[in-house]
């Protein structure tokens, strides 16, 4: 099944979509279109974890030997936005890139966590488009929050596909398109660490709970992007995310995070 | 002798004040956390930092006041440091450093624990992030508990003696600015928590320790270090 948060007429709302049909099934049984409603991202997630360099085509490309352990870093849930959204790209920037991403929603809490086991953790997948500003890379805690937590950079969604729906999803082909033409064209088979592994890796040390995020990294294929750009981020058996870019306001808040109330949803 | 109760009473009354994310600043411009600059001139750093450090601690991290942190055979010592905890009372973006602390609701006392030695150039998720290592609270105190931030002495005992200890002081323009800078690129949500200002890094703790931050105004946290294996019996 796949899973979605939207809102609907004013309401928050969990749904499940039939793609085919591109409709959308509310929980009273109500039947709406995909083009009725506003798209939240896919969970409300609890710690969002991310990689970086877990292809080894994508490593190579920005002149980084494969890492020999998993390199993580964390998201705030300020970073999240849903399918149809806008990722603001402040003016001046020229190396705002794309990433498409597997995205492993866990499901059940748990800690030293096995390989064999890590599946049994896992609730579904989602797509994610960790979007980077590369200028605003420094060698501290690399990458910094200020390329990869920028508010509503990371698109998620368009839902949730139950893990009982993907047997395989290290089978699973990840592509991005700009404006329609392809960027990058991966294969999950090629992630350095799987996600059984980093399952492992990360409750070796903490506890996972149902709700955390893990976006398990991008495969070679640098797609910059401008304002104006619209993105699609895709992946086998899971679906479509669109992004657009957008030019980022420049206004200071006089006093208030007013005008922020739009932008987080 | 009831060496568990008065932990258990401790655990079983206290709670997390803190619903959001804790962010944190490791490094500044001007505060190289008392490392030699040179180390930072080096690889794989190149040049000193030219913008605050931050880190995220996420939720399996926070721990209430009077708890316990439980390591692994693995670890001997964690570093630790005393920290204000800014708690915003609303969505804070694009602020001024004039208007910074505007969106600040209330302050609480952290702990922040790290496994010693880690450096700076890759994020620190497993060095930072074990469960129970940002011990905060123990409440929410509101901005009007604390008459004169600048004044505001932060410590950080261990087994009941001070063991570093700073006061604001001028600090309060950098926090200002600090905040300035984050809320430049992200929202700081209503909820969220900044680590503003800490105790100097370098502090090491070892098992079966006991340890505090405490500020006049804000109160006490207190947590303890212990093994797995003691944890576990």
């Amino acid at each position: 099944m796949k899973r979605a948060r939207v809102v609907y007429r004013g309401s928050v709302q969990t749904a499940v979509a039939a793609e085919t049909e591109r409709t959308l099934r509310l929980a009273d049984g109500q039947r709406i279109g995909f083009d009725d409603v506003e798209w939240l991202p896919s969970i409300e997630a609890r710690t969002i974890f991310a990689l970086g360099l877990n292809y080894a085509d994508h490593a190579g490309e920005l002149n980084f030997k494969a890492p020999t352990k998993p390199l993580v870093f964390l998201k705030g849930p300020n970073a999240l936005v849903g399918h149809n959204g806008e990722s603001p790209c402040p003016a001046g920037v020229r190396q705002m890139h794309a990433e498409c991403e597997l995205a492993v929603v866990i499901g059940r809490q748990g800690r030293r966590i096995r390989q064999s086991q890590a599946y049994d953790h896992v609730a579904g997948y989602t797509i994610a488009n960790d979007y980077a500003i590369r200028e605003y890379l420094e060698n501290y805690y690399r990458p910094n929050l200020r390329v990869k937590n920028r508010d509503s950079c990371t698109p998620l969604g368009p839902w949730v596909v139950d893990a009982s729906d993907i047997p395989d999803p290290m089978a699973l082909g990840l592509r991005t398109f700009v404006n329609g033409e392809k960027m990058q064209d991966g294969h999950a088979k090629d992630m350095i660490f799987t996600i059984p592994a980093l399952i492992e890796y990360l409750s070796d040390f903490m506890t996972l709970y149902p709700g955390d995020l893990i976006l398990t990294g991008t495969p070679q294929g640098i797609a910059y992007v401008r304002a104006g750009d619209e993105v699609v981020t895709e992946i086998d058996q899971i679906g479509r995310l669109v992004n657009r870019v957008i030019l980022e306001p420049n206004e200071t808040a006089a006093n208030s995070g007013a005008q922020d109330a739009t932008l987080h949803r | 002798m009831l060496p568990g109760w008065r932990a258990f009473m401790s655990e079983s009354c206290s709670y997390v004040p803190v619903k959001g994310t804790v962010y944190g600043v490791a490094l500044d411009v001007d505060d190289l956390g008392g490392h030699p600059p040179d180390l930072f001139r080096d690889p794989p750093y190149h040049r000193l930092p030219t913008a605050p450090v931050l880190f995220i601690k996420p939720r399996n991290t926070y721990l209430a006041n009077g708890g316990t942190v439980h390591l692994p055979s693995s670890l001997s010592e964690l570093e630790a440091s005393a920290a204000l905890a800014m708690i915003f009372g609303r969505d804070t973006r694009r602020v001024c450093s004039t208007n910074a602390l505007d969106g600040v609701a209330g302050y609480t006392l952290a702990i922040d624990l790290s496994e010693p030695g880690s450096g700076y150039f890759r994020p620190p998720i497993r060095e930072k992030c074990r469960d129970g290592f940002l011990p905060i609270g123990p409440s929410i105190v509101p901005p009007e508990a604390i008459a004169d931030l600048d004044s505001l002495v932060i410590s950080l005992e261990v087994d009941g003696k001070e063991a570093a200890s700073a006061c604001v002081g001028r600090g309060v323009s950098k926090i200002a600015r600090l905040i300035e800078h984050v809320s430049s690129f992200m929202t700081l949500r209503a909820g969220d928590a900044l680590l503003a200002f800490r105790t100097p890094l370098g502090v090491r703790i070892s098992i079966g320790s006991r340890i505090s931050a405490v500020a006049a105004g804000i109160g006490r946290l207190e947590c303890s270090l212990e093994s797995e294996a003691q944890g576990a019996s």
